[in-house]
Formats: structure tokens, sequence, C-alpha cells
């Protein structure tokens, strides 16, 4: 298909899209209305679990298998990128060469604000049920935090606290352990996934909502090992691995 | 001005379409299909808006006292948000794949097959 043609097609195309959304649009309820059956039923159900974050009740206890399909999403899709990322029969790895210089102030704010930013991520996590944030925002944060010490050090120091294979490890441990939780809850007589196995605990403690902390722990582990995992894949392409002479 | 934000999704999602076809570049259209992705979740986030209304957590509020927006469609945003994010990795390790195979990563030279 040339250019021209598939711009054409595309004209058309977005056109009708735009035309049967902007009909849908004018039909939907207002913006900002008060009418809000789910979210209403939602934040009953949370409050009723004792999960202060309703986001976290949605997604960890409401919606809970939704989640586990999310999961295997982000799992699989580590797995393609470590297989699409592998060292081939043509390639070998080189050491990198010797560390670059880094300027001091660099080298000393990336250093202090690592042990901060790992922090962060932990309690983000830890306070998932109780606080905004939760298993996939806290993960991220401190699978990122690791990578400071790329920018600070050089990458010889990330790969000492990073062993991939732990971390491989780590992220196959975390997605069974959420399938052993909704698993608890057959042995407990109840239905996959449903929170009822766990007391309920205290309103706004740590220890609270049931099996939301359990879950939310789990999601945590999975997204901050799937990332050290990606971003290792993505830098070793970039630091380690060169093409062979024989190409 | 009721539609306006539902227009301001849609107008997004469009944007992120018409880069996708036009691209010259792989890494290009990647980034053009996080942004048909954000224009779904201004969508979420539009239909759960809530006026004079707070974040559904209740650590610090009383239930009851304030509407809250609604927390499914954020809860799907969420969701939409790590998804996409995995999904982005994948595609851009597939264009470092093509990348190495093929020496281009413009999908125009891409037509033939190649072993």
């Amino acid at each position: 298909m040339s250019r021209r043609v598939r711009l054409w097609l595309l004209a058309v195309g977005g056109a009708g899209l735009a035309t049967l959304f902007v009909a849908a649009a004018l039909d939907l309820p207002a913006f900002g209305g008060d009418r809000h059956p789910y979210g209403d039923r939602a934040v009953h159900a949370s409050l009723a679990r004792h999960t202060a974050n309703v986001i976290a009740s949605v997604n960890f206890d409401q919606r809970a298998f939704d989640t586990l399909g999310e999961m295997t999403i982000l799992f699989a899709a580590v797995i393609g990128c470590v297989i699409l990322l592998r060292q081939t029969r043509d390639e070998h790895r080189d050491r990198p060469a010797a560390p670059e210089k880094v300027a001091r102030p660099v080298r000393r704010h990336a250093l202090l604000v690592l042990p901060v930013a790992l922090l962060t991520g932990l309690y983000v996590i830890a306070h998932g049920q109780l606080s905004p944030g939760g298993g996939f925002q806290g993960g991220v944060v401190a699978a990122t935090s690791l990578h400071l010490l790329y920018l600070g050090a050089d990458y010889r120091a990330l790969e000492r606290v990073r062993p991939v294979g732990l971390y491989e490890t780590g992220d196959a441990i975390a997605t069974s352990a959420y399938v052993v939780t909704g698993l608890a809850g057959l042995i407990g007589g109840t239905a996959f996934l449903a929170n009822t196995v766990l007391p309920y605990g205290t309103f706004n403690t740590l220890s609270s909502g049931g099996t939301v902390p359990l879950l939310n722990a789990a999601v945590g582990m999975e997204v901050a090992c799937a990332v050290v995992v990606l971003l290792a894949r993505f830098l070793d392409q970039a630091v380690e691995i060169e093409e062979g002479n024989g190409k | 001005m009721d539609v306006f934000p539902y227009l301001v999704a849609g107008w997004v999602f469009l944007a992120g379409c018409y880069g996708l076809a036009t691209s010259r570049n792989l890494i290009h259209a990647v980034g053009c299909l996080s942004v048909c992705q954000a224009g779904t979740y201004v969508l979420l986030l539009t239909v759960g808006y809530r006026d004079g209304a707070t974040a559904p957590v209740f650590s610090d509020l009383k239930p009851g006292s304030r509407p809250v927006v609604d927390p499914v469609v954020q809860a799907l945003t969420l969701t939409d948000v790590v998804v996409g994010a995995t999904v982005t990795a994948l595609l851009l390790a597939l264009v470092v794949q093509i990348s190495k195979r093929h020496g281009t990563v413009d999908p125009d030279e891409l037509s033939e097959l190649r072993g």
C-alpha cells in the first residue's frame, strides 16, 4: 500500500471513528455528574471489608481475579523480553570498559537519594491498602531506585546489587504467591481469591483488609522484580552484548 | 461544555493513530501506541469524575463526609498503565531484534521476509 492510499484510508477511518465517538459522547452521562452506581457500590464494599484505599480493594478484592490475569500479562511480557533480548550465537559479551567519570554532585545525589527512594518504594507497597499507591506503583519506585547506582557509580556496581537470576526467581515466586493466596480461599471453603480467609482487622491499620495486603505485597514484589529484569536486559543490550566479528 | 473532556480523549486517541500510520521509525510507532493508550486513560478518568469530589481513599477522610470519584475506573486505569508499560517494553525488545536482523527501523523498508 502506498503512502497516499494509506493516508486516505486513515483519513476516512479516522473521520468515521471521530463521528461515531462524538455521537456516543453526546449521549454519555454529563461530565462530573453525581450518578456512579458502580463507584458507590465499590466504596461500600471496600468499607465493609475495612480497606481504606478503595482502589486497592477494587484491584485485590473485588476484581482480584482480573488482577491475576493482568499479572500474567506482566509475567508473559517479561518472559518475552528475556527471550527476545538474549545473547544470540553471533554475538559475544564484552566486559564494559573502565567506568566513566561521574560528576561529583551527580554521584553524591544519586547515592544519597538511593536509600530514600528504595524506602519510599517499600513504604508505598506496604501501605497499599491504606494510602494512595500500592504494589504496582511502589514496585516501580523500588526497582528504579536500584538503578540510581548506575547513574551515581557505574554498571559494575549496579550488577553487584542486581543478580538478575535472583530477580527472575523472585518474579516467578511472587506470581505463584498470588495464586497460592487465591487457592487458600478454596481450602477455606469459599471461592478462588475470595477475601474471606483472613480477619478484616481494624480499619486503617496495616493489617486491615483481609487478603488485600498479601496480594498487594505479591504484586509489589512481582512488579519490582519484573522492572529490574526488564531494565537489566535492555542495559545488557546497550552495554555488554556486541555483534560478533564473523558476521 | 459537558462533552469536552470526552472529546479530548478521542482526540488524543486519533492523534496517536495518525502517528502510528505515518510513522517512519518503529520506536516512534511504539511511542504513538502509548499516546493511543493515554487517550483511554483520559476517557476512563473522565467517566469517573464527579464534581467537588476527592480521591477514594479513606485513611484520613471520614466515610460519607465528602463525595469521592469513581474508584472502579481508577483501578482500570491503573491496570492499563501497568500492562501498557510492559507491552511497550516487549515491543521495544522486538524493535531491537528487527534493527539487528534487518539493519533498519523504518517499517516501509521491512516489506519483504528474510530468514
